[in-house]
C-alpha cells in the first residue's frame, strides 16, 4: 500500500509544530502582562505607606488629601454597595435562573437566554446614566433627600449583576444530571420539593459561584457606581446619604494627582485592594468547583 | 391471584410516532413480571406509563385503560404523586443523590411529611436491610452514597424506594450497568422482595428474565407478542417470533 499522505506529513508536523509555539508564546505573553500589572499597582500602591500609617489609612475616617488619608469611608462604602447588590440580586438571579431552567416553557427559555446574555453587553455608562436619570429622582421625590447613595447604587448594581448570577447558575442547574430529578419524581417528590431538595443542593457549587462571580462584578463596578454613589468622603449613616466607593475614588482623582505623589499612590493602594480582592474571589470559586462531583 | 395492575387498549404516541399499540396485560399481585424485547420495543415506554413518569416528557400521549386497583392512574382524580409514592421505580443506571447514604434513604418519608428522628433511623435501618445493603454501609451512614460502588448505589436506590413503601416496584434494567456479582445480588434481593411487593422488571437479559420472573411479556414493535407464565413462554413459545428472539436469533 502506497502512502500518499506520507510526503505532506512532514509538511503538517511543521505546521503543528509553529502553532504549538504561537500558542506557547500568546500563554506566555498574557501572563506576563497580568503580572507586570499586579507588580506595578502593588509597586506604587505599597509606596503608600512610606507617608502614611498602614492603620490610619484602613481606620481613618477623615479623607482630605493631600493631608489626610483616612480610606475607610470608601471601604466601607464598596463593601456595603456590593453587599445590597448581593442580597437585593442572588435571590432574583437565582429565582429567575430556576425559572428558566425548570418552569419555563421552551419557547420562553429560547427567548429569555439571549436576553440576558445582551444584558451582559450593556456598558455600564449605560445603566448608570438610566439609573442617574430614573432611579435617582424617584427615590429622591420619595425620601426627601438627593437620592444619591448606597441604595441606589446597591439598586442598580443588583440589576446589573442579576445576567450573570442568571446564566452562570442557569447552567449549573442545567448541569444537574436530569436522572436525579426522576429519582425524586419517581419516589413521589412534587416539582418543588424535587428542586429545593435535590437540585438546588446538586447545584450548589455552580450557584456559589454564579453568587461570587455577581459580588466580583459589583465590588468592581465604577462609572454605575460613581453616578450614583454621590462620591463625599464620608461614612453613611443611611442608605440614602451619599458616600463614595473605592472604584469611584480612583477614577475621579487619578486625573489631578501627580504621579508618585502620596495622593496617587493611595489610589493605586486602593486599585491593588481590588485586586487582591477580586483575586480572592476568583480563587475561592475555584475552591468551590473542586468539590462539585456528580458521579463517585 | 389478583391482579395488581390490569392493561387494556394501551396506545402511547411521542408526537406523531405510535410507541405502545393495543397492550393488554395482567400484572400479578406479588409476582414478578418480566418485560422482554430488542432496543426501542416499547418496554421502558411501557414501565414508564405505570407510574405515569412518562408525564415528564414532552409530547407522550396516552389512550387506553391502566388500572391500579380497580383505579385508573390516568384518570381525573388521581393525584400523580400519590401514584409514584404507591408505584416507584428503580432505574438503569444507579441514581442516588449526591448526599449521605442515610439521607437517601430518608428522602422519600421526608418529603412525604416524616420528621420524627428515631422513626426516621427506624425505617433507614429497615430499608437498607430489606435491600441487603445493611450490613455493608451501617458503618458509613454519613458519608456520600456517590463513595459506594455501582452494585451498592443500585441497592440503596432500592432502600430508598422501600422506605416510602410502595405497593409496586418498577424496575428499568436494573443490573445492565452493574457486574455479574452485583447483578447475582440485585437478582436474590427480587425474590426477597416479591414476597411483599408486586413487581416488574424491565431487562435485556433473557436468562435474566429466565431466572427471576414469574411472568413474562415478550414486546415487539410497540405491541406485545406473547405473555404467559415464564416456563412456558421460554420452553414452549406460542408465537414464532418469540421463539426466534429467546433463542437468540435477533435482538
Amino acid at each position: 500500500m502506497s502512502l500518499p499522505g506520507r510526503l505532506s506529513n512532514k509538511k503538517e508536523y511543521a505546521l503543528d509544530r509553529f502553532f504549538g509555539y504561537v500558542f506557547v508564546v500568546s500563554a506566555v505573553l498574557v501572563s506576563l502582562v497580568i503580572f507586570s500589572i499586579i507588580v506595578f499597582v502593588a509597586k506604587q500602591g505599597l509606596q503608600t505607606f512610606g507617608d502614611i500609617g498602614f492603620l490610619e489609612f484602613h481606620l481613618g475616617t477623615d479623607w482630605d488629601p493631600p493631608y489626610r488619608f483616612g480610606a475607610l469611608p470608601f471601604i466601607l462604602g464598596s463593601l456595603g454597595v456590593t453587599f445590597l447588590a448581593v442580597v437585593l440580586g442572588a435571590p432574583l438571579g437565582l429565582a429567575g435562573a430556576i425559572f428558566m431552567a425548570k418552569i419555563a416553557p421552551p419557547r420562553v427559555r429560547e427567548l429569555m437566554r439571549p436576553a440576558t446574555d445582551l444584558f451582559v453587553g450593556i456598558p455600564s455608562v449605560v445603566y448608570g446614566w438610566v439609573g442617574l436619570t430614573i432611579l435617582v429622582p424617584f427615590v429622591a421625590e420619595r425620601t426627601g433627600g438627593f437620592g444619591f447613595g448606597l441604595l441606589v447604587a446597591g439598586v442598580l448594581l443588583a440589576v446589573m449583576i442579576l445576567p450573570t448570577v442568571i446564566s452562570i447558575s442557569e447552567d449549573a442547574l442545567r448541569a444537574v444530571p436530569r436522572r436525579l430529578e426522576m429519582a425524586s419524581y419517581a419516589l413521589g417528590a412534587t416539582r418543588w420539593q424535587t428542586i429545593f431538595r435535590v437540585l438546588i443542593p446538586a447545584a450548589l457549587p455552580g450557584l456559589v459561584t454564579a453568587v461570587i462571580l455577581g459580588m466580583a462584578r459589583a465590588i468592581g463596578e465604577t462609572m454605575a457606581v460613581a453616578m450614583l454613589i454621590g462620591n463625599v468622603p464620608q461614612i453613611a449613616k443611611s442608605l440614602l446619604e451619599p458616600t463614595s466607593t473605592l472604584t469611584a475614588e480612583i477614577i475621579l482623582n487619578m486625573g489631578q494627582t501627580p504621579f508618585g505623589s502620596t495622593w496617587n499612590n493611595a489610589l493605586f493602594y486602593m486599585a491593588l485592594t481590588l485586586l487582591l480582592v477580586s483575586m480572592f474571589l476568583i480563587i475561592l470559586i475555584r475552591f468551590v468547583v473542586q468539590r462539585r462531583t456528580y458521579d463517585g | 391471584m389478583a391482579n395488581k395492575i390490569t392493561v387494556r387498549n394501551l396506545n402511547l404516541f411521542y408526537g406523531d410516532t405510535q410507541a405502545l399499540r393495543e397492550v393488554d396485560l395482567d400484572i400479578e399481585q406479588q409476582q414478578i413480571s418480566a418485560l422482554i424485547g430488542p432496543s426501542g420495543c416499547g418496554k421502558s415506554t411501557f414501565l414508564r406509563v405505570l407510574n405515569r413518569m412518562n408525564d415528564l416528557i414532552e409530547g407522550v400521549r396516552v389512550d387506553g385503560q391502566v388500572l391500579l386497583d380497580d383505579e385508573d392512574v390516568h384518570g381525573p382524580e388521581v393525584d400523580v404523586v400519590h401514584l409514584r409514592k404507591r408505584v416507584g421505580m428503580v432505574f438503569q443506571r444507579p441514581n442516588p443523590f449526591p448526599m449521605s447514604v442515610y439521607d437517601n434513604v430518608a428522602y422519600g418519608p421526608r418529603i412525604h411529611g416524616l420528621k420524627n428522628k428515631r422513626r426516621l433511623d427506624e425505617i433507614v435501618e429497615n430499608s437498607l436491610r430489606d435491600a441487603a445493603l445493611w450490613e455493608e454501609v451501617h458503618d458509613r451512614l454519613f458519608r456520600s452514597a456517590l463513595g459506594l460502588s455501582g452494585g451498592q448505589q443500585q441497592r440503596l436506590c432500592i432502600a430508598r424506594l422501600l422506605a416510602v413503601e410502595p405497593e409496586v416496584l418498577l424496575m428499568d434494567e436494573p443490573s445492565s450497568a452493574l457486574d455479574p456479582i452485583s447483578t447475582l445480588k440485585i437478582e436474590e434481593l427480587l425474590q426477597e422482595l416479591k414476597k411483599n411487593y408486586t413487581i416488574v422488571i424491565v431487562t435485556h437479559n433473557m436468562q435474566q428474565a429466565a431466572r427471576v420472573s414469574d411472568v413474562t411479556a415478550f414486546f415487539l414493535n410497540g405491541e406485545i407478542v406473547e405473555s404467559g407464565k415464564t416456563d412456558t413462554l421460554f420452553t414452549r413459545p406460542k408465537d414464532k417470533r418469540t421463539e426466534d428472539y429467546i433463542t437468540g436469533r435477533f435482538g
